[in-house]
Order: structure tokens, then sequence, then C-alpha cells
């Protein structure tokens, strides 16, 4: 098993504020790897520093075997990197934008690779619709379209689906998919856990340290939660209460909105029981043990993290 | 109510005012900038005007007419005795402003009252240069041999003057200001129009966000450079191109030299501007902040280059810094070419500096590129 991407220790700090601290990563060919953290987490930083854009402060490594800090010109020819914010040109049509891309890349046979990008991505009939017209599900597939030109081994999408239609966000994690059959690796940041679930492996990073990394599974697993359902009879206001009541209990380490009702988690299942026992007898509230979901998982991760006394 | 709402715009944008470093530079550095060069550079009454002196005659008189025209402090004599051929050079190559020449039988036909004639020719493509200079010679004529004539001689002293003056304004006989003014208008079209438009180039990709996906493609600094550049190169013809046309039929400016040079010249001049333009966009953080830089750049080039006012009549220090401005040049190309007739070689020594400024900018830019991101 090889591996598309392979860094160890990177860290990166911006004005004296450590924004990645010593990341490590190992991503193996072909996989779909969400990453997964809070705004301002580093997710962008990191993704930056892997795809040659950002020097790290310290550490090293290599994407797709080229070394991230001396070899980024081999790096930028071989991947492909939708940056966050959209980065092509507003007032360039749709083809104008590929052609251009397909130039700079220095593609032969341009022409037809451009018409064979505007037909996988249903982009056919708007090839002359300026990208600064298209909505943001379309200007997502544009993206993805430009940084897929150049066939390039490694994707590294950074909140690709951020203000995405949910029909527009299905289509475009089926195409994910498909490209990582072909054997193409993926690291996509992403706030949403539908997503989250979708990929083969998760690194889940807050305060720019790794949290958790692994498959669902095993981040569930690891994180060892014993989780309750709390529904409530009548209205929301005795769960927004008793939200407030739970958090930061002892024994609970995690309180998490589900439906209307809540997740209450903690990691030593005695001191948990003890903790929302008061509340069990409450008529109103119907108490169930339940499987935990990522949403739970991270939330009790950040809040440790927030205690760690490394944390910034 | 109107006083509070009044006073929350008011204070953001004090706030956004002391944020915005460049925008607070010019507000400071713009007065401070127009009062030195106002204040201190400029002068309308240029004296001590490079001039040839051809001695045709050495006499003792034709020594006091030069020692006169020193004397007036608005001729400086930078060489002197040369040939006619020499001082016809210096002209056209712009090194002296005026051509003074003594004839053959000076002496001899003064003294036998023939009013021999002594020629001035000035180089008028800047009317306003020699304007001053000019009425100061006239005076001359009548005080500059009182010393020498004595005794029998003296009464040659009585009106009319002992000798005639002919002045020759060349290339601009009639001392039409449009010759000066209009070619000169190019190089300050260009270069308000050719910096502005690449200045913009570089923070227009940071403000579209457009930047970091140019980054993160294996394109080469230099390469997305001169990309940017070259288009441009096309709009500065086109603008030269209006100007000549204007000049020509418009306002009846000579076109004596070839335009082929002129166009050939214009190249480097249209590039030292545009790669200056994508300096100042690898510096500004915003479109804005590169306008404000562009600004500073076109205000010196406007006043110390010689266009707005005669470069000789600026102190060193000014001249040296106008010395620097690819303007200042280019002005003298324009002027030359169209005006006098330059040939390659007399353009020369104007353009290589041009050339090199314009290659000391293109290398700025490109330490100034930023290959990663923040
Ligand atoms: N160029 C920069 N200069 C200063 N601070 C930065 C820069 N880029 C990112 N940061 C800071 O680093 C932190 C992490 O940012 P980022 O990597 O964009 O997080 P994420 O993508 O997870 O939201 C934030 O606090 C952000 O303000
Ligand atoms: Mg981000």
């Amino acid at each position: 098993m090889t591996l598309a991407i392979d860094v160890q220790g990177l860290s990166k700090s911006f004005d004296g504020k450590t924004v990645v601290h010593d990341l490590t990563l190992r991503v193996a060919r072909g996989q779909i790897c969400g990453f997964l953290g809070p705004n301002g987490s580093g997710k962008t930083t990191s993704i930056r520093m892997l795809c040659g854009l950002l020097k790290p402060d310290s550490g090293s490594g290599t994407c797709l075997g080229y070394d991230v800090i001396r070899e980024t010109d081999q790096i930028k020819r071989h991947i492909g990197y939708m940056t966050q914010k959209f980065g092509l040109y507003e007032d360039l049509t749709i083809q104008e934008n590929l052609q251009f891309t397909a130039r700079v890349y220095g593609l032969d046979r341009r022409n037809e690779r451009v018409e064979a990008s505007l037909e996988r991505l249903g982009l056919h009939h708007r090839r002359n619709q300026l990208a600064g017209a298209l909505s943001g599900g379309w200007k997502q597939r544009l993206a993805l379209a430009a940084c897929l030109l150049h066939e390039p081994e490694l994707l590294l999408l950074d909140e690709p689906t951020a203000g995405v239609d949910p029909k527009a966000r299905r289509d475009f994690w089926d195409q994910i998919h498909a490209m990582a059959a072909q054997g193409i690796t993926v690291l996509v940041s992403t706030h949403y856990m539908d997503e989250a679930e979708r990929c083969h492996e998760i690194v889940y990073i807050a305060y720019g340290r790794l949290l958790t990394y692994g498959s669902i599974h095993q981040v569930i697993a690891e994180a060892g939660l014993t989780t309750w359902a709390v529904a409530a009879k009548g209205d929301g206001a005795r769960i927004a209460t008793l939200s407030q009541d739970l958090s930061g209990k002892p024994g609970i380490d995690a309180v998490a909105a589900f439906g209307a009702g809540l997740h209450v988690g903690g990691r030593d299942a005695a001191a948990l029981e003890r903790a929302i026992a008061p509340y069990r007898s409450d008529p109103m509230l119907t108490w169930q043990r339940t499987e935990p979901n990522l949403e739970d998982v991270f939330i009790d991760l950040v809040a440790r993290a927030e205690n760690d006394p490394r944390a910034a | 109510m109107l006083w509070r709402r009044f006073l929350a715009v008011f204070i953001k944008e004090f706030v956004q005012m002391r944020r915005d470093r460049i925008t607070f530079a010019m507000m400071v550095g713009v007065p401070l900038m127009q009062l030195i060069l106002f204040g201190y550079a400029i002068n309308s009454d240029p004296k001590s005007l490079p001039t040839a002196v051809v001695m045709g005659d050495s006499s003792p008189f034709a020594r006091s007419i030069v020692t006169a025209l020193q004397n007036s402090a608005y001729f400086r004599i930078v060489e002197s005795p040369v040939s006619e051929a020499r001082a016809d050079e210096l002209l056209r190559l712009g090194d002296v402003q005026f051509v003074v020449t003594i004839p053959v039988d000076f002496t001899r036909d003064l003294i036998r009252g023939d009013r021999p004639t002594l020629l001035v020719e000035a180089d008028a493509t800047d009317p306003a240069a020699t304007s001053n200079a000019i009425s100061a010679l006239i005076s001359l004529n009548d005080t500059a041999l009182d010393h020498d004539l004595k005794g029998p001689l003296a009464s040659l002293k009585n009106a009319p003057p002992p000798f005639d003056l002919q002045i020759h304004r060349r290339y601009n006989e009639e001392g039409i200001t449009q010759f000066n003014i209009v070619p000169g208008l190019m190089g300050v079209v260009l270069t308000m129009t050719m910096v502005m438009m690449t200045g913009l180039a570089m923070t227009r990709e940071q403000e579209r966000g457009t930047m970091e996906n140019l980054l993160a493609m294996p394109i080469r600094p230099v390469e997305v450079m001169l990309g940017k550049i070259a288009p441009y190169i096309f709009v500065g013809y086109v603008q030269v191109t209006i100007i000549i046309l204007a000049a020509h039929y418009l306002f009846d400016v000579p076109v004596i030299g070839s335009l082929p040079l002129l166009f050939g010249s214009a190249i480097f001049f249209i590039a030292a501007n545009l790669s200056v333009g994508f300096t100042f966009s690898t510096l500004a953080k915003s479109q804005m902040q590169a306008m404000q830089l562009s600004f500073f750049y076109f205000l010196p080039s406007l006043l110390l280059s010689g266009f707005m006012f005669p470069f000789r009549g600026m102190p060193e220090w000014a001249q040296w810094i106008g010395e620097v401005l690819p303007l200042t040049h280019f002005l003298r190309i324009i002027r030359g070419v169209m005006l006098k007739g330059n040939a390659p070689y007399e353009v020369w020594p104007n353009l290589w500096p041009i050339a090199a400024f314009m290659l000391a900018a293109m290398a700025l830019a490109l330490l100034r590129y930023r290959r990663t991101v923040a």
C-alpha cells in the first residue's frame, strides 16, 4: 500500500500564533480522507502546506512521493487543489476558464480535454456562460472540472460543498467516489457529518492539533463514549434548559442536539449514569441508551482539547 | 436620531482610516511631496543654460561677448570653441540649449561700423525654457562691449547697437507651445495609464480570490508577469498612434524624424511603466493601494521630467531624480525624433536609461512576487 500523503510534524505559525501543531498524516492511495474540524482549526493552512502554497515552519514529508518543501513544483503539477473560495475568473466563461487552466498546465490535446471535461460535468450547454453568473453548485462543478483537467493523482478539496444545495452535494460525492474507484486519492475538508460518513477515513483537528484519525468505526470506538438519547414531551423549552443544566456536570463529557432531543455522552459509563440519575425520573423526559455518533465524539474531543493545557 | 447615526458613521470612518496605512501615508505624503516639488524643485526661470560657442573670431571683442553671456547668469558655456558641425550635433542631442556663433570677420566688421551679426541658435523645443534667456540676450546686445569700445571706437556705442543679434529658434521657429506639450503628452498619458493598468494586475487577483488558485498551478512568476504585461503593450501602442495622429493633424506638430524609430523606442518606455505598475501591484494589498502608489509615481514624473516645467530650471538634486525617471528620457526622445529628426544614435543616450529602469523594475517585481500565500 503506497501513501499519497505522508507528512510528519508539520507546524505553522502566523505572527507568533501557532495555527497548525505537529501534524502527522498518512493517506493511502485511492482513499477518500475527510478532513474535519471547527472553523479556524487549521484545515486550510494544513492543505496549503501539503500542496506547496505554504512553507511549513518545521516538519517534513511527501505528497505523491515529492518532498513538500523542496519539490513544490512537482507537487503542483500532479495534484488538483480546489480552494475554499472560488478561485477561477468570474469574468471569463466556463470554457475560457477551462482553456486557461489547460494552457497553464501545458496540456496536449487541449480542446479535446476541455470538451471531455465539459461533457463529463454536464457543463456542456453552459460553456459560454460567465463563471460569475453561476450559482454555488455550478461554480463548484466548474472548479472541480478545472482541477481535474490535468488528471491529478491527488485531489485536495477545501470545503468544496459549502453553500451548495443538497442535490448538488450528493452528485458531487458520487463523483468523488467514482474518482476514488479509479485510484485517485482525495483529501476533502468539510463541516457536514453526513459527508464525513461517506469518507473511508476521517481526520479531526481542532486548535491546530490532530485529535483523532481513522475509519468512522475506529474513531467512534476509540472515543469510548457511552451515550444516552433524551426526548421531551411537549415543547422544546425543556430540552434547552436541560442542555444547559447537563453541560459541564462531572461525568458528562458531551451534550449535543439530536433531532428534537439531546445526546448526552460520557467516557465513564458509571459516572454518566450518576450524573443523569436525577433527571431520569422526570416524567416529561424519556431516556434511552444509544450508539454515539460522530458529532458526539467530536464534541467530546473538542471539549477535551479545550481543557488540554497545551491547547492555544 | 440624526446625531447618533451621524456619529456612528463618523467613528467607523475614522477607525477604517486608521487601519489603512497607505491612505494615511498619502494624506501626509502627498502634501509634503507637493510642497517640496513645487516649493524647491520648480523654477520657471531657468538659468545657467548650457551653451556652446562657435568662435569664428577670437579677438578681445569676441571674448568679451562670451564673458558677458556668462555674466548674465542665463548662459553657461560648456563647450568653446566648437566647430559648426559639432555645435549642431550638441543642439540635436539636447546637450546644449544654445549655440552662439561669432562670425569670422566679426572684429573687422565691428570696427568698420558694419554692424556684424551675432547668431544665437536656441533649442526651442521647449519655448518656456529659452524665453527669459533670449530676453536677456537682447539687453546684452547694448552693453556687452561697453568696456571695449573706448577711444576712437567709443562712437560705436551710440545707437544702434554695435552688432546685430540674430536669434534663430531651432526646431520650433514660432515658439509654439503645442510643439512641446503635445508630443510630451504621449509620455504623460502612457505613464498614467500603463502604471495603473498593471498596478491593478496582481491586486485584482488577490482581491477576487483567484491568486491562490494561480499560485497552486505550475506557473512561474516571470511567466505571470510577462503574460500580464504584454497585452498592455498593444494598448500603449494604440495610445501612441492616436497621439501622433492628433499631434500631426490637429495641432500641426511636425514629425521630422522616423516613425519606426519612435515606435521602436516607445516599447521600452511602455514596458518600463508596465513593470513599475506590476511592482506596485506586488507591493499593494488592494487595488486601491495600487492606485495610490501609482499616484506617488505619477506626481514626480509629471513635475520633474521636464514636461510641466523646464528640466534645466530645477536644482541639481531634482535633476538627478528626474534623470532616473523614464518619462524624462522619453520626452527627450519624442521631442528629439518628432521635432529635431534625431537618428537612432542620437536617441540611444536616452534609450538605455529607460531600458535599465525597466530591467530594474522587473527584477524588483519578481523579487517581490510571492510564490506562497500570505
Ligand atoms: N495568512 C494568515 N495570516 C495570519 N493568520 C492566518 C493566516 N491564515 C490563517 N490564519 C489563521 O490561522 C487559523 C487557521 O485558519 P485556517 O487554516 O483557515 O482554518 P480552517 O480552514 O480550519 O477554518 C485561523 O485562526 C486564521 O485566522
Ligand atoms: Mg478553511
